[in-house]
């Protein structure tokens, strides 16, 4: 849907309204996954491996059955065989069928009259394990000799001598690297590492499941994708899709990680036996241990640059792991990794590798942020190397329309050079530096997506609108959609409510994730309202005695076309609504698409920071964020994305990390030694806002949540590395490792 | 006849070519050229592939025409968090 | 087993309930008396969603023993607005676009009231410094601490 062509003046799109579940969030009474109840509630608890790998030989219930207060207990066996490869595989990890791969990883789940009695029963199970060599390092597990993690599992094109470890083998990239890198004049060639990190959102896991003896379910739970959860679970519990209704509650974050299911449908197996409803809540170490973090990853890098500045080739292999299961994630790190270049030779080649650890969910911009944190470094270090403006190198090299990206397809307008040239006009770029102080910038990419989506717009009679949608809310979406809505049907805000709908209400809905919905679903937004408007039309027409093209709609009302029309009163939504019975019935818009055309969103990060060379902790002093939005209809929840990634990327870079012992267990399943970003790490965070608007996009909106993530990770270790004057190469760069290189 | 970009780790199953001609207008028509070319190709676009045409990226959509002098290049389908 | 039968003031009002020696206080504000506004985000004191005041400070309540409460005073943010007019603090995170998901907001309001009570006239850094104990996952802090700020600044009448 394109553009519109007009040059829009827009009333309320542009503006800062408060959102509308805002007075419900700040006086605690919006509900969240885990705060609804229902009579006759059991509590679901689960069963975790104990061990990195283990043969599961056999669980003998029996002591737990009998135990008084205990109502069901489920395993493996009390699921479908799923549909399809990739839905069998969320199904193993939610639930371990014969082997457990993963410390953490559920092998039962019992439903009972109280957390106490739960708890008690869990103790009963007999599980007798053998147990297995295990492997939790990407190095390790690809050595041709490792313990296998799964069986049969391996790529055929794997590389020679590596693992059945290795899965999926991705190649991307254009022209010859050898002619390329006989042109430069300095080559950097460097090997990065990250380990996994989580999405660290507050709220654990929580869902509320209601089987009746009927079949039929009802489910209640935090998730991005009420849809998603609804396929999976009807899959895996063997239910057509009707027979299940999810509902999504409020939702205490996601960044991606709550765009599978983990303990839906162990909650809907437990309803089913017990013939109660079963609430199933994770706690914290079991978020940690049991739900999707990212992948970690080893990746070489190499760059030639001509010395004054221009990239000439460019070349990177990236190993990552995604937990014990096959993972396409390699497939964006490899298409993203030099996407912010314009390049004549580049080439990215990637694998995955299985290891004992949990299975990968997304995290804002999967496979980005590793990849192009090893990019970017290299760059950096090649400016450093030939004594270049980092800025200057980046916008000589900077892709722009009419560049064929490093992944296939040539650019149409992108906002880049805009945010370059931004940061490099911005105060920030030129303020002083002090003693054991240093500045580093990135540039960061994105795809987003735009994807299946249902609206439906429903009028009242008072002339206020309800507008049904089908994706949770983690952004303050509500508002941007509202306002849309209201900036084309042309009254104010504060007559339209936005509510998201059930599975059963609307059509499908792809989960909210892909810097989606304000794109997506504000597109779609926006043709219920023309929908609706054009009905209104039509019945005013009827009205009127007139041709429906004689009737326009204008800044809120139906008014003849011109002169030549007949003179007639202009109609209000209100006024058609009120008439609506008499007319032909209720007067509803609605839209159905898989929308395409998202575009992609560049940024850049500029951070100043400062290290202490006695303990090799980092201040971050001054962080300034460009990005190009398109157009941001609320400029606060935009600033609220790029400001939320930053800081996300910010404790990637500084300190987070699962840290696993030689004995494959997770060492670190709790905020304390999980170490987010508090609110005294961090100076403000000032957001600037580009506006390149995107042509597939009626008001040029493009998708900007998770771009933001990306471009901290090698901002903060090019500082770094120039306030210690030494090169890092390695994430987290907490203290210890900090103070090592100021060692060296 | 529509150009069709492979990536390069597809190229093992294109008899190492690095665009594929085929004879379509819309997506659904390269898709189906392209298995009927070189079945190897099938299990990748079964598990998910999208087109970017002329710079946009289009998932899914079976009726996006394509023009013969498109740029077309097979992708990955796009998954987000 | 036998409960613990506690009374105590609950957001001005008396209160009383039943408890299990090891339930928290956070259990049963969420699961007995119906007061879900307290959030569990870790269980164990380090993210601060579940903060409540406690006889006038400041308490993570799932590290307080229901058995505790026993006798005292406890305010929760459903006691923070009076009746349909909202706290400052709850105004002004609004306006100022301080939250996105909103599940570390009740925690963080507590907080910040808190602090308030405390030191009307709070630097930057003292606000920064005294939300330590409350994690944010989505905003980065900016806004949260300009919502504080600024209602500081309200409430001092400047």
């Amino acid at each position: 849907m394109a553009l519109d062509s007009e040059k829009r003046v827009f009333k309320v799109v542009g503006t800062r309204p408060q959102r509308p579940d805002g007075i419900d969030k700040v006086t605690g009474r919006a509900l969240y996954g885990a705060d609804l109840s229902a009579p006759g509630m059991l509590v679901g608890r689960l069963l975790r491996s104990p061990h990195a790998h283990a043969r599961i030989r056999s669980i003998d219930s029996s002591a737990a059955l009998a135990l008084s207060g205990v109502k069901a207990i489920v395993t493996s066996d009390d699921f479908n065989s799923a549909s399809n490869s990739f839905n069998q595989d969320v199904l193993d990890n939610c639930m371990a069928r014969g082997t457990a791969l993963y410390h953490g990883h559920t092998v039962a789940a019992v439903a009972a009259s109280s957390k106490t009695v739960a708890l008690q029963a869990l103790k009963l199970i007999k599980v007798d394990y053998e147990i297995l060599p295990h492997v939790t390092d990407i190095a390790d597990a690809m050595v041709a000799d490792a313990p296998v993690v799964q069986d049969g599992r391996g790529a055929q094109d794997a590389p020679a001598g590596t693992s059945a470890n290795v899965t999926d083998v991705v190649a991307f990239g254009h022209g010859d690297l050898e002619a390329g890198f006989a042109k430069a004049d300095k080559i950097v060639e460097r090997t990065f590492r990250t380990a996994a990190t989580h999405q660290g959102y507050i709220e654990p896991h929580a869902c509320l499941a209601t089987m009746g003896p009927d079949g039929k379910a009802d489910l209640w739970c935090c998730t991005q994708g009420q849809y998603a959860v609804r396929a999976f679970c009807a899959d895996m519990l063997g239910m057509e899709v009707s027979q299940l209704r999810v509902t999504a509650s409020e939702i205490g974050g996601g960044f991606g990680g709550k765009t599978t299911v983990f303990i839906e449908p162990i909650a809907l197996a437990l309803s089913r036996k017990s013939g109660r409803p079963v609430k199933i809540v994770m706690d914290r170490d079991e978020v940690f241990k049991g739900s999707g973090p990212t992948v970690s990853s080893l990746t070489d890098v190499k760059i030639g640059m001509t010395k004054d500045g221009r990239i000439t080739a460019a070349h990177a292999m990236l190993r990552y792991s995604g937990g014990a299961f096959p993972c396409g994630t390699i497939e964006f790190g490899a298409m993203s990794a030099f996407a912010a270049y314009d390049l004549e030779a580049v080439q990215t080649e990637g694998i995955n590798v299985m290891t004992n650890r949990p299975r990968e969910a997304a995290y804002r911009a999967p496979g980005a942020p590793m990849a192009i944190y090893a990019v970017e470094s290299v760059v950096d270090e090649l400016c450093q190397e030939l004594g270049l403006d980092p800025l200057d190198v980046r916008l000589k090299n900077a892709a722009h329309a009419g560049t064929k990206s490093s992944y296939g397809p040539t650019f149409n307008e992108i906002g880049l050079v805009a945010t370059l040239e931004a940061a490099k006009a911005h105060p920030h770029y030129s303020a002083p530096l002090g003693v054991n102080q240093g500045r580093g910038l990135s540039c960061g990419f994105w795809f987003n997506f735009g994807g299946n989506t249902c609206v439906s717009l429903n009028l009242n009679a008072d002339g206020t609108v309800g507008i049904t949608e089908g994706n949770p809310d983690i952004g303050g979406s509500r508002a941007a959609i509202s306002q849309m809505a209201a900036e084309e049907l042309g009254i104010g805000y504060d007559k339209i409510r936005t509510v998201i709908a059930d599975t059963n209400s609307l059509g499908y809905n792809d989960v909210t994730d892909g810097s989606r919905v304000t794109f997506a679903v504000g597109l779609a937004t926006i043709q219920a309202a023309r929908d609706a408007i054009q009905k209104m039309c039509s019945r005013v027409a009827k009205l009127w005695d007139i041709d429906e093209d004689a009737v326009v709609w204008e800044d809120g009302y139906a008014k003849p076309a011109g002169a030549n029309a007949g003179e007639f009163e202009p109609m209000s939504i209100a006024e058609i609504a009120a008439i609506a019975n008499n007319t032909g019935g209720p007067i509803a818009g609605h839209y159905e698409v898989n929308a395409d055309g998202a575009g992609v969103s560049f940024g850049v990060h500029l951070v100043d920071l400062e290290v202490d060379p006695e303990t090799g902790f980092t201040t971050v002093l001054r962080y300034t964020v460009f990005q190009d939005a398109g157009k941001a209809v609320h400029p606060s929840y935009v600033e609220g994305q790029m400001q939320g990634g930053s800081v996300q990327g910010i404790g990637w870079a500084l300190n987070e990390e699962y840290i696993y012992g030689e004995d494959g267990l997770l060492q670190n399943p709790g905020f304390l030694d999980y170490r987010v970003p508090v609110a005294s790490d961090l100076p403000p965070i000032e957001a600037v806002i580009l506006e390149i608007p995107n042509p597939g996009h009626p008001y040029g909106v493009r998708g900007v949540g998770e771009t933001s993530i990306v471009p901290p990770l090698a901002a903060l270790t090019n500082a770094v590395s120039r306030a210690i004057g030494k090169r890092m190469y390695e994430l987290p760069m907490s203290p210890p490792k900090i103070l090592k290189a100021i060692k060296g | 006849m529509v150009k069709v970009v492979i990536w390069g780790s597809l190229r093992t199953v294109t008899d190492g070519q690095a665009e594929v001609e085929v004879e379509a207008a819309t997506f659904k028509e390269v898709i189906t050229q392209l298995e009927a070319i070189h079945p190897g190709l099938k299990p990748r676009i079964e598990r998910g592939v999208s087109l970017a045409i002329d710079g946009t990226i289009y998932r899914e959509a079976w009726f996006m025409p394509v023009k013969p002098d498109s740029e077309v290049v097979l992708m990955p389908l796009m998954v987000g968090g | 087993m036998n409960k613990i039968h506690v009374t105590t003031t609950l957001n001005g009002d008396p209160a009383e309930f039943l408890c299990e020696p090891q339930e928290t206080l956070l259990d049963i504000l969420r699961d007995t008396l119906g007061l879900t506004g307290a959030k569990e985000g870790c269980g164990s004191g380090d993210c601060g969603a579940c903060s409540v005041m406690l006889d006038g400070r400041l308490v993570c309540s799932c590290l307080v023993l229901a058995a505790e409460a026993q006798g005292r005073t406890i305010e929760t943010i459903e006691g923070m607005a009076d009746g349909e007019k909202l706290h400052p603090l709850q105004q002004k995170f609004l306006d100022h676009a301080a939250l996105q998901c909103g599940i570390c907001t009740p925690g963080i309001l507590v907080a910040a009231k808190s602090l308030l009570e405390r030191n009307p006239d709070p630097t930057e850094t003292e606000v920064r410094y005294w939300l330590a104990g409350n994690l944010c996952r989505c905003t980065g802090y900016d806004k949260i601490i300009n919502a504080v700020m600024d209602a500081a600044a309200q409430m001092r009448g400047a």
